[in-house]
């Protein structure tokens, strides 16, 4: 079908959103190299970061040629008010219970909206997704094997996990908050939207939790972290983007 | 494939991988296509993964090539339209990366799971009581494993569908 204004729209913000979220988290993530509680989890994160920079960077490339800025200059030069990611990803990385945490609900989400989207009828999305499923399958996996691990070693390792997914969740919920163009979305064939990815995820993460005799908590039970996709964040995200962006503000027209 | 596109792949063949120099990019599977604006070829690469460094090193490595090889203005460009997998290697490309020390990927059907990555021969002495330690390794396309038989950590090329 012929895509309208508010198509074209809601595009755009599904894909900032998206390269955001990747951008602030494969941040996030890197502030483990060097720091990892042991050698092959400091490079696992280190490589998940470089695979949602790469991610990212993918993203805000199809956002250039809808007709936005170059990537860098999207990328280093916003304010937290007009970075759309959700709340989840732009938390301090806190003790490595949160990290796992945080890293099995968002990469639960992420394999599940790339699946969605390898179906998209914007032909450079679904190219994207079908490109990030392979990667996205080893983040996943990781989280999985070390949710397993530690509800399988002592006491303290599992009731910290629980309580790490207990404070969790309701950030992760914000995962999910509806943007403006969901019935645009749908109707051009661009993505089944926010409610269908959250409860294709809960079941997912339900599931997986349950057989290592974690519990999840009721959803009606918690407040979701909102306003992200909007642009409003907590305290901790424009020190990130201050530190993030640097170096390019020493002199943003250097040639690399 | 036309004469002129055949010998394209075969300079290329030439043109080996920046950090796993016993194979060629055409081996790797990531020249996805050759066209032709009037007697320049255009030559498109894929990525092995989104966020490898060393792509715009082929991609510069690959024009370079061309114009050693005669080509006043060859172009040379990535995209995602062909998305790599681990099965586009070739059986020459297999061997080149044993060569180096890596055991090679094993072929897969489309998915991934645990204990295929558990199940690789171990590149030194063959054998398959091996462990992995870690999916994740020193590059973004290796895992990290330890033969149980002759003893050695060795890395593997990992399978990606």
């Amino acid at each position: 079908m012929e895509l309208t204004e508010r198509h074209v729209e809601g595009l755009k913000e599904l894909l900032y959103k998206m390269a955001d979220d990747l951008l602030i988290l494969g941040h996030r993530n890197s502030e483990w190299t060097g720091l990892g509680p042991v050698l092959e989890e400091d490079i696992a994160f280190s490589s998940m970061a470089q695979d949602k920079l790469g991610q990212s960077l993918a993203l805000f490339e199809l956002l250039h040629e809808l007709g936005e800025n170059v990537p860098d200059i999207v990328a280093f030069t916003r304010n937290d008010n007009q970075f759309h990611n959700c709340h989840l990803v732009e938390m301090p990385i806190g003790e490595y219970d949160f990290s796992l945490a945080r890293h099995f609900f968002f990469d639960h989400a992420d394999a599940i909206r790339f699946a969605m989207l390898e179906n998209s009828s914007f032909e450079g999305l679904s190219m994207i997704s079908r490109k990030f499923r392979g990667e996205i399958k080893y983040h996943t996996m990781h989280a999985d094997v070390w949710m397993k691990q530690l509800s399988q070693g002592t006491e303290e390792s599992k009731a910290r996990m629980q309580s790490a997914i207990n404070a969790t969740f309701p950030l992760a919920l914000g995962i999910f908050e509806e943007g403006g163009y969901e019935a645009e979305l749908k109707e051009a064939g661009i993505f089944e939207g926010e409610t269908a990815l959250k409860n294709q995820w809960l079941e997912k993460v339900t599931t997986e939790l349950q057989k290592h005799g974690y519990t999840l908590p009721g959803i009606n039970d918690v407040t979701p972290a909102l306003g992200g996709r909007k642009g409003f964040h907590t305290e901790h995200l424009q020190p990130l983007l201050n530190e993030m962006s640097e170096v390019f503000q020493i002199d943003p027209g250097a040639d690399w | 494939m036309d004469n002129r596109t055949a010998d394209i792949y075969q300079i290329l063949d030439t043109v080996m991988d920046p950090e796993i120099p016993t194979i060629s990019l055409v081996d790797l599977g990531l020249v996805t296509d050759v066209e032709w604006e009037n007697d320049n070829p255009h030559v498109k690469l894929t990525p092995t993964f989104s966020g490898c460094p060393a792509l715009r090193i082929m991609e510069q490595m690959v024009h370079e090539k061309l114009i050693e090889s005669g080509f006043e203005s060859p172009r040379v460009s990535t995209s995602f339209e062909v998305a790599w997998n681990t099965n586009m290697i070739s059986e020459k490309g297999l061997v080149a990366l044993k060569k180096h020390g890596l055991a090679p990927p094993p072929k897969h059907a489309g998915y991934i799971e645990l204990d295929v990555l558990s199940d690789i021969a171990c590149p030194l002495c063959d054998s398959r009581n091996t462990t992995m330690q870690t999916p994740f390794g020193p590059t973004l396309c290796r895992s990290m494993h330890y033969c149980k038989n002759c003893h050695n950590a060795f890395e593997a090329f990992k399978p990606v569908t």
